[in-house]
């Protein structure tokens, strides 16, 4: 749920990065962190366990210029990917305008990422929102470890709908910010429209 | 899924005159007003040293948090907070079931006196966002981004 402010001309968007345990939301974030302009981007806030497993969500926020003389703002969220943490993954989405779905690639993780999928369904569907409305692109990560999945079959497993993908190897950047890009783009488009 | 937040001129003006009276009245160092999705609605008083964005971020993140315990043991929501630290102490109150109003303060005023303060500005900042919400959903009110071409958009991304 976008937030316009007509006296500070400033439009404010809430995208989350939603996945499975260790598939690299968090990873994501830090890269786009360390690779943007210091007066574009906010602290990247983590709010993890002593172990870095993120515990409640990292959180960065970012400016990408003007639109129409209104300064656009998007603020990243991961989700706690850990299965048991569905509670706090459920409170991230409260508000959400774009969701990025970022998958692991490795054969040994395909269950976890058709799992962690549903539960996104499920618990957009909690707080009102349809994933196949709303703005949402997908993550192929780790595309670079041996044991990557074709994208064929993962097109197969999590991506029956077709809609936009990246594949990406999240630590080196490879494809972080053409994710980032297309959720955005997505997400103003919906903003277009009256969303 | 609830109605997206639009802020106007007129209760801008109004919500901040709110925000900057608390900050006197309750002789508080900082008032925040945010959003519960995490956005930052507005500020007064010694703000200059505070990530303003982290604060708006953390707080709906607390009180998602708090909100979530508190269906868990059958209440709907917990609509005050109270963090004591030892220089600096923080209140949280839920205004309006939408937005949260953060004070912190220190020893030179006192727990009751920002109570007692925040009760009023609470009431008035309820009213105020009652008429926002009626604005926003009054026919006419479009998007402002109605108006944005693609090319508008994509421009937002070229290098």
């Amino acid at each position: 749920m976008s937030f316009i402010n007509y006296s500070s001309r400033e439009i404010n968007c809430k995208i989350v990065y939603y996945g499975p345990g260790l598939c690299g939301k968090t990873t994501n974030l830090q890269y786009i962190y360390n690779k943007t302009a210091a007066e574009t981007k906010g602290k990247l806030i983590s709010l993890s366990t002593e172990t870095d497993r993120t515990l409640f969500f990292d959180f960065l926020p970012l400016s990408l210029g003007e639109i129409r003389g209104f300064k656009t703002r998007f603020h990243l969220y991961t989700v706690p990917g850990q299965v048991f943490y569905d509670a706090s993954r459920k409170l991230i989405l409260k508000g959400v305008d774009g969701v990025v779905f970022v998958a692991d690639s490795q054969i040994e993780r395909m269950e976890a990422n058709m799992e962690s999928l549903e539960n996104l369904r499920i618990n957009l569907a909690e707080q009102g929102y349809d994933l196949n409305k709303i703005p949402y692109v997908l993550q192929y990560n780790k595309r670079d470890l041996p044991n990557a999945v074709s994208m064929e079959e993962m097109r197969k497993a999590i991506n029956a709908r077709n809609i936009p993908e990246y594949q990406a190897v999240a630590p080196t950047g490879v494809g972080v910010f053409d994710t980032l890009k297309a959720v955005a783009k997505l997400v103003l488009t919906e903003l277009k429209k009256g969303g | 899924m609830g109605t997206q937040l639009v802020m106007y001129e007129e209760e801008f003006t109004k919500i901040n005159a709110v925000c900057d009276r608390l900050t006197k009245d309750a002789n508080a160092k900082v008032v925040f007003l945010v959003d519960k999705n995490g956005q930052l609605i507005s500020s007064a008083g010694q703000t200059q040293n505070i990530d303003t964005t982290s604060l708006a971020s953390l707080t709906a993140g607390n009180v998602a948090a708090m909100g979530g315990l508190a269906k868990l043991i059958g209440e709907n929501e917990f609509p005050n907070q109270f963090h004591e630290g030892a220089k600096d102490s923080l209140y949280m109150t839920i205004v309006g079931s939408r937005v949260v109003l953060v004070v912190i303060f220190d020893n030179r005023t006192s727990l009751g006196l920002v109570r007692l303060r925040i009760k009023k500005a609470s009431d008035e900042l309820t009213k105020i966002f009652e008429s926002l919400v009626k604005k926003t959903d009054a026919p006419g009110a479009g998007s402002p981004f109605a108006e944005i071409s693609d090319d508008d958009i994509d421009n937002l991304f070229s290098e």
